[in-house]
């Protein structure tokens, strides 16, 4: 796993001691609001409806147990008990007091982490697959380049005040897993005719009010020259990125204004000058940084493990969690095993430090010690052996993380919504737990099959609703809560964005509205065929025409 | 931000400064959590009166981002009238789970 250096903890270290004093001098009334907001919001504080809310990177997904243990003791120290896992591989802490705020980084900074570039016009943490290092269709770890970019990135000048947030993500395999192509920039590995691996570079995606699929301006980049690549992105970005409208000044809007062509154009001009300097990445660079992600120490492992086969025959709920959370592992004798933060009626993404201490065990014992986050508001144990799946299953069961519904109905991704955020319309939790309660019947949802239903309680799509096979967008229509419903979004390499099916929904019929788009798939489906497939063959009117028949 | 919506009725409300906490300003200026000790406005003058008792304390730095609400009466009480306000004064409208639990219920 990566290791911090002398420099970034001289440097977080030093970010603590300033917050400190900006607090002491903001509680002392040295400060004002307005001059204080900006220094909290660098470092990931912002206030939200009940309490002020701290936002603290994970960069690419990936923890040691001792980091997570450390956040379940700021959950108990700090907080209410709990945290909040977001779709930016983000934990978000929902109940911080101000005055214990610089506590709180100061004991992240003791497990090297920390809140920068978790807010603000910056490039933020980046994001990448959640099966770095263990799937069995990568080609390169994505987090080896997603580090690069961190450090690059981190407080360089030229990029501390872009016209707004910048945020990138990258997948080593050319299956995406990390919606690269709803990003500023997405970055998917791929090989070239020579069986080399570089990039395909994808730039102007992105969520929010105006949702864009992103475009790919360049085919195929060689990896030593990302990073003089992307900085060409951004002065270009930086030039022409509008600044004097704040729902225009995402890269999206530039990329849609001038078009693909004329953004790869200016790219590549400006890559010519900067191309083959000092941005160039020498090999051995890469490969320190590659070491910190080298493979733990992997035992040679039985493929076929007695005790974890007579379990799945005797056990239905075993088997089925087999099916659906426990996915094969480039590692022979491995598996790569995920947790659902979504059990029965939850909140999505929440979890206790109680649960929190039980996955850092968990990992010690079974997972070399690791775990990740994944976008999808769930955790995974990275490296389980076969053989002790039913350990690791059992242990899941005991804080209820085991259900057996990774992609199904169920496994809802909700922003905070209308219960915390300031700048929510609507709630988004609540409808979640509503629907997970609905759909409880795990039989019947291993038989409706992959169906991922996003909520966002606004517009700015936290909870990326656009890209949900259904998706929930809540709206406020003269102090009442509608839902908005929309249809065939996906995040996939097959990426689309939703189209609305009709008027919002009161909040009170947004279950029933769920129900009747299920029967209808399930009416429609042919053999084989998901919730999307069918969607698409058929498209919105057979959806339509049921949701909105009278009674 | 759900400011002045119709009703008539009207209190101050923000966040402490030091721990981000909901409060409501009283009718002798201290800033509580209960909204039952509110102090209400019932005219448009009352309630720029009270407000500009809010922004003395934001200027003070014990309070952040002071403003009016429209609430209606409920009994020794009042309520706000938007859901937001609502979710302010009562809190989260589902259990969260607690340090301790391992099962969410
Ligand atoms: C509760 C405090 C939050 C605030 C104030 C907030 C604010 C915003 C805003 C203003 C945007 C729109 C940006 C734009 O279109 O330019 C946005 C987008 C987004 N936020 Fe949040 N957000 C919050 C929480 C979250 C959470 C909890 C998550 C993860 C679950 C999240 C993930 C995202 C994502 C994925 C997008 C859309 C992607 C994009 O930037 O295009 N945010 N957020
Ligand atoms: S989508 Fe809207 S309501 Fe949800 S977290 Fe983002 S800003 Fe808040």
């Amino acid at each position: 796993m990566y290791r911090y250096d002398e420099y970034d903890h001289a440097f977080v270290a030093e970010r603590v001691a300033q917050f400190r004093d900006q607090v002491r001098r903001r509680l002392a009334g040295e400060l004002t609001e307005d001059e204080f907001k900006p220094l909290r919001l660098q470092n990931g504080l912002y206030l939200q409806l009940h309490a002020y809310m701290l936002r603290i990177a994970i960069p690419y997904g990936t923890l040691s147990s001792k980091q997570f243990r450390m956040l379940a003791h700021i959950a108990r120290r700090y907080d209410r008990g709990y945290g909040h896992f977001t779709t930016r591989q983000n934990l978000q802490f929902n109940w911080i007091r101000l005055e214990d705020a610089p506590d709180a980084l100061a004991d992240l900074a003791k497990v090297e982490m920390h809140a920068i570039q978790t807010s603000g016009n910056c490039i933020r943490n980046v994001t990448a697959d959640h099966w770095a290092g263990v799937a069995i269709d990568e080609i390169e770890d994505p987090r080896i380049w997603c580090e690069i970019i961190r450090q690059w990135s981190t407080v360089h000048p030229e990029f501390s005040f872009l016209p707004r947030k910048f945020k990138i993500a990258v997948t080593g395999s050319p299956n995406d897993r990390a919606a690269v192509r709803v990003h500023d920039i997405g970055l998917r590995m791929l090989r070239d005719e020579q069986g080399e691996p570089g990039f395909e570079v994808i730039v102007g995606g992105g969520l929010g009010r105006t949702p864009m699929i992103g475009k790919t301006i360049r085919a195929f980049l060689p990896k030593q020259d990302l990073l003089s690549y992307l900085e060409a992105i951004m002065r270009v970005y930086n030039r022409y990125g509008r600044r004097d409208n704040i729902y225009k000044a995402r890269i999206k809007i530039l990329v849609h204004e001038i078009g693909a062509e004329e953004m790869r154009r200016q790219v590549e001009e400006e890559w010519e000058q900067i191309r083959g300097g000092a941005l160039d990445l020498p090999q051995d660079v890469i490969d320190g940084i590659a070491r910190h992600f080298a493979p733990p120490p992997y035992q040679v492992q039985p493929v076929f493990a007695p005790e974890t086969e007579r379990l799945r025959f005797e056990d239905r709920d075993f088997a089925l969690w087999l099916r659906s959370n426990v996915v094969p592992h480039r590692q022979p004798g491995y598996a790569i095993v995920n947790l659902s933060l979504k059990p029965e009626g939850a909140p999505p993404g929440d979890s206790s430090a109680a649960q929190m201490d039980a996955v850092a065990d968990l990992a010690d014992a079974y997972s070399f010690g690791e775990i990740r986050v994944t976008h999808e508001q769930n955790l995974v144990l990275p490296h389980v052996a076969v053989a002790d799946l039913p350990a690791v299953w059992r242990g899941l069961v005991r804080i209820g993380f085991a259900t057996p519904n990774l992609g199904l109905v169920s496994d809802i991704i909700a922003c905070p919504g209308l219960d915390y955020c300031a700048l929510a319309n609507a709630r988004a939790i609540p409808v979640a737990q509503r629907i997970s309660t609905r759909f409880a019947d795990l039989a019947r949802q291993h038989d409706i099959g992959e169906l991922k239903i996003k909520i966002s309680g606004c517009i700015n799509a936290c909870g990326h609703h656009h890209v949900g096979h259904i998706g929930i967008l809540g709206v406020d229509k003269n102090g009442t809560e509608f839902y908005q419903i929309t249809l065939g979004g996906h995040a996939g390499d097959d990426v689309s964005l939703g189209s609305i099916v009709g008027p919002a929904v009161p909040a009170d019929q947004v279950v029933e509205a769920i129900e009747s788009l299920v029967d209808t798939y399930l009416k429609e489906r042919r053999d084989g065929e998901r919730f999307l497939d069918t969607y698409r063959r058929v498209g919105t009117a057979p959806f339509k025409e049921r949701l909105y028949a009278p009674a | 931000m759900a400011k002045n919506l119709t009703g008539t009725l009207q209190i101050v409300t923000a966040n402490r400064l030091r721990d981000g906490q909901v409060v409501f300003l009283t009718r002798s200026g201290e800033w509580t959590s209960d909204i039952a000790r509110a102090a209400v406005a019932r005219d448009e003058a009352a309630a720029q009166r009270l407000l500009a008792i809010g922004t003395v304390a934001a200027a003070e730095s014990r309070i952040v981002e002071p403003y009016l609400t429209a609430v209606r009466e409920d009994g020794d009480s009042v309520v706000p009238v938007s859901l937001r306000e609502r979710i302010r004064a009562q809190g989260l409208t589902f259990a969260a789970i607690s340090a301790d639990a391992t099962r969410y219920l």
